[in-house]
């Protein structure tokens, strides 16, 4: 747990970095923070706040950097941004009471909760259900809810997600306060428009299209696609989830639901989506040059992909083994670590989601305040206006 | 690279780790050599001073997805003669004409360039911009080169040459290596970064300039090549500088060590006294333009100063201010006579007229001339930075090393900084070093090749 030093020394740091950034700008190229840094003439703790969440740690400034380590400056945006991000996570936590502690650095928050969930999820079927019912063969519509009722699912994991997405939107509120008020002149609509194509096709881990470095000093699309594929796997999944819900309630079609069913494809692909993602961000987070990364978030980083990939590894498993004596078990842990997931979404890495999203919105607004001009506006319009070439723009 | 009873260790020998080093060793070794790259740096530091640039200036005819839009051979060659005065005309023309592949060329070799479509650039109808900047190329061709099959050795400073019995070869590291090759380039810069060698030619005001690039820029290449009977150009007492922090690193520190305010303020001596109109150049120039008045000052030093109102107008420099409530206290804290600066702006602002410039003053301030009033007061020391050297060697169109009586060095070649002096003499211009590293050291590693492989 960082103490009230070390965030004054990280804040300090990253304030310091960036000022240099702001000096030489050849990373432009690369990604948002570049020019929403440009316009600003010196970096407040809102603009931190601001900037460290527009970072996609795609790390190619790192590698590009002349002032990276051994550098006398010892410039590493990357892992000073990671360092702010993670400081802004527990600064707009929701409830307040948990500002400061979550979301811990680690993984073991998000792993007490999830035994939680899978022990309140477990404990009461295997407590009243008799051991040939928990560990039998179950066919036909409504197999599951004979052992776990529908009205359990629903009102459990409805009133957790509540609660979640309830604690995201009051973060998110808060975050949105912390990066200062927003621009003036600034349609909202366009603004969105952009900020949601820029976080579906992850254009920030593009590079300026040469992709990111997410190994080393090699440009490569990897880690874009594997987000693409954990990103997009979760939304079929959701989607899976939908259409089954219809199904049962608007058609009175109970699941399960046959191999060629749409909520079965939708989650089945889903499913696979959320493992190629989850392993594939690991293994490039193992194989990954230590030198930009900030190794004390690592736990945090691993809790969420782990717990996604368990998600994703026991739906799968109970797509296999549902018509065997192994559905029971499995039907357990999959609903344990779904409601662990969602238990954990306003207290755990996922935080990055919709944070990483209000300031991909921000720099859009700012972008469309700026209009066409690069340049900040005077600041002491009192005096007569000066052209002032913007920095870095030139090699002399 | 065994001694196979073969005289010589490889085909090309490559002096130098930087731009032109790399496109010399990627073109040679694309043209058949058998290729070895000697840079003194470690590999963390690799790159010599292209770690530090940014874009390259090229001729184009037409718009291209790199540059806005055209840049003619003719205003590229009156740019040029503006800088670099009466230099080979014949060869400031085919670098001139090199320059408008060269871009495709070094992206084809893995170099990304920025798109001039990019909202972030400002407007350039003369130079492509790396993206990334200089040390992204760097890693580029580098990796390139490797993926030619190169070799590349780093932490190899070379102590000598031997040009004079049978093929070149160089001494490495100590204790010295010898390594023989067919045809040499050197591509090693200028030598900067030689303390005594440039307080020879400055005197004791050298020891107050700022390196802005490598440390690796002794210039041991080229003082052999001079002393083997190498034609000098340009001239050694002469440097491209910029006005930097006087708190910048004494090596490396790049870009961000130049000062941006210099025009807004004034610009005082030691002996807390203005010298030149600091309204003069306002442009992009600005900072060349005090590079060299810096480096010719009393103690090569000078202080930019200004007041509370004025700083708000540029960007603030990587270091702080230094402040103080009262013009005699910050001189006092800037080690200078308080009374002088105290007369200094005193006058300044009591000469300044309606129109932004000053009445009488010596020296006059002709643009932004703004009173000195609001404390607290705040300053910048200002040193001269060194970009490189302007000492180089003749080459000729095939980038051979020329003597006086214009006969080449046998299998040697040059490219980068330690010829641009045949391109820009003494004189300076934005991007344009870069497209010299890159142009002839594209032409000095196939020279090298067939000169190799004859």
């Amino acid at each position: 747990m960082p103490c009230a030093d070390d965030q004054e020394r990280i804040a300090a740091d990253a304030r310091r970095v960036l000022e240099i950034c702001n000096a030489c700008q050849f990373c432009d190229g690369y990604c948002a923070v570049f020019a929403a840094l440009k316009s600003r003439r010196l970096v407040s703790a809102a603009d931190l706040t601001f900037l460290s969440n527009l970072c996609h740690n795609c790390r190619s400034c790192y590698h590009a950097c002349q002032y990276a380590p051994p550098h006398e400056f010892d410039l590493n945006l990357p892992k000073s941004l990671s360092l702010v991000r993670q400081q802004t996570y527990r600064d707009h936590v929701w409830p307040p009471a948990a500002r400061g502690r979550l979301p811990g650095a680690g993984w073991s928050f998000v792993a007490a909760v999830t035994l939680a969930a899978m022990a309140l999820v477990a404990l009461p079927a295997v407590l009243s259900l008799p051991a040939e019912l928990l560990f039998g063969r179950h066919d036909g519509p409504g197999a599951f809810y004979r052992l776990v009722p529908w009205g359990a699912i629903a009102g459990v994991a409805g009133a957790v997600m509540l609660w979640s997405l309830l604690a995201i939107g009051f973060s998110v509120a808060s975050f949105w306060r912390g990066m200062g008020p927003a621009p003036a002149g600034a349609a909202l609509w366009p603004a969105l428009c952009v900020a949601f194509r820029d976080a579906a096709t992850l254009r920030n881990l593009g590079g300026g299209g040469a992709g990111c470095n997410d190994r080393d000093e090699r440009f490569s699309q990897a880690r874009r696609r594997f987000h693409h594929a954990l990103f997009y796997g979760v939304a079929l999944c959701f989607a899976a989830t939908g259409v089954a819900t219809v199904y049962d309630h608007g058609l009175g079609w109970q699941a399960p639901y046959p191999l060629l069913s749409l909520p079965v494809l939708l989650g089945g692909l889903g499913g696979v989506g959320m493992v190629v993602g989850t392993t594939g961000l690991a293994l490039l987070k193992r194989r990954a040059d230590p030198g930009p990364v900030a190794r004390s978030l690592s736990g945090a980083d691993g809790a969420l992909l782990g717990l996604l990939f368990l998600v994703a590894a026991s739906g799968l498993g109970l797509l296999a083994l549902r018509g065997t004596a192994a559905m029971g078990a499995m039907l357990l842990v999959h609903l344990g670590l779904v409601l662990g997931w969602f238990a954990t979404l306003p207290y755990s890495k996922f935080l990055h989601a919709p944070f990483r999203f209000a300031a991909l919105l921000r720099a859009a607004m700012e972008r469309q305040g700026r209009g066409v001009t690069r340049l900040p506006p005077a600041p002491v319009p009192s005096r007569r206006p000066v052209s002032r070439p913007a920095p870095g723009s030139g090699s002399g | 690279m065994a001694m196979t009873g073969d005289p010589c260790d490889c085909d090309v020998l490559v002096v130098g780790g930087g731009n032109a080093a790399l496109c010399a060793a990627i073109a040679a070794r694309r043209a058949g050599a058998a290729v070895l790259l000697l840079e003194a740096a470690p590999k963390a530091l690799r790159g010599g001073n292209a770690r530090h640039s940014r874009n390259m200036r090229v001729m184009h005819d037409a718009p291209t997805p790199w540059v806005r839009g055209r840049y003619p051979a003719d205003d590229y060659l009156a740019d040029l003669r503006r800088v670099a005065g009466d230099t080979d005309h014949a060869v400031a023309r085919l670098f001139v004409d090199a320059s408008a592949d060269i871009v495709d060329w070094l992206a084809g070799n893995g170099v990304r360039f920025q798109s001039c479509a990019d909202e972030v650039l400002p407007y350039s109808r003369k130079t492509a911009f790396f993206l990334g900047g200089g040390k992204a190329l760097v890693n580029a061709l580098y990796a390139t080169a490797e993926r030619l099959g190169v070799a590349i050795r780093y932490d190899s400073d070379v102590r000598a040459l031997h040009l004079r019995d049978g093929p070149p070869a160089v001494t490495v590291g100590e204790p010295g290596v010898t390594v023989r090759a067919r045809a040499l380039v050197v591509a090693s810069g200028g030598f900067q970064a030689d303390a005594g060698w440039l307080r020879r030619e400055w005197g004791e005001a050298a020891d107050r300039f700022s390196i802005r690039g490598t440390p690796h820029a002794t210039g041991v290449p080229l003082k052999a090549l001079l002393a083997e009977g190498a034609e000098p150009v340009g001239a050694a007492d002469r440097c491209h500088m910029v006005a930097v922090d006087g708190r910048a690193p004494r090596v490396d520190g790049g870009i961000v060590t130049r000062l941006d305010g210099i025009a807004h303020g004034i610009v005082v001596d030691r002996d807390g006294r203005r010298f030149a109109d600091e309204g003069a150049v306002v442009g992009p120039s600005r900072y060349t333009a005090w590079g060299e008045m810096v480096a010719r000052c009393p103690g090569a030093v000078a202080f930019s100063v200004f007041d509370a109102a004025i700083k708000t107008r540029f960007r603030p420099s990587i270091f702080p201010a230094i402040r103080a409530d009262g013009i005699g206290e910050l001189a006092a804290a800037l080690g200078i006579s308080p009374p002088a600066l105290e007369a200094t702006v005193a006058g300044f602002n009591a000469a300044i007229t309606g129109g932004g410039g000053t009445a009488g003053g010596d020296p006059p301030k002709t643009r932004l001339a703004e009173p000195i009033l609001v404390p607290p007061f705040g300053a910048y020391p200002v040193r001269a930075g060194v970009t490189s050297t302007c000492l180089g060697v003749r080459v000729d169109g095939r980038a051979r090393v020329l003597r006086r009586d214009g006969t080449a060095l046998d299998g040697v070649h040059a490219a980068g900084v330690v010829m641009a002096p045949n391109i820009l003499g003494c004189g300076y211009l934005a991007g344009s070093a870069m497209t010299v590293g890159a142009v002839f050291g594209r032409i000095a590693g196939r020279e090298a090749a067939a000169y190799a492989l004859r």
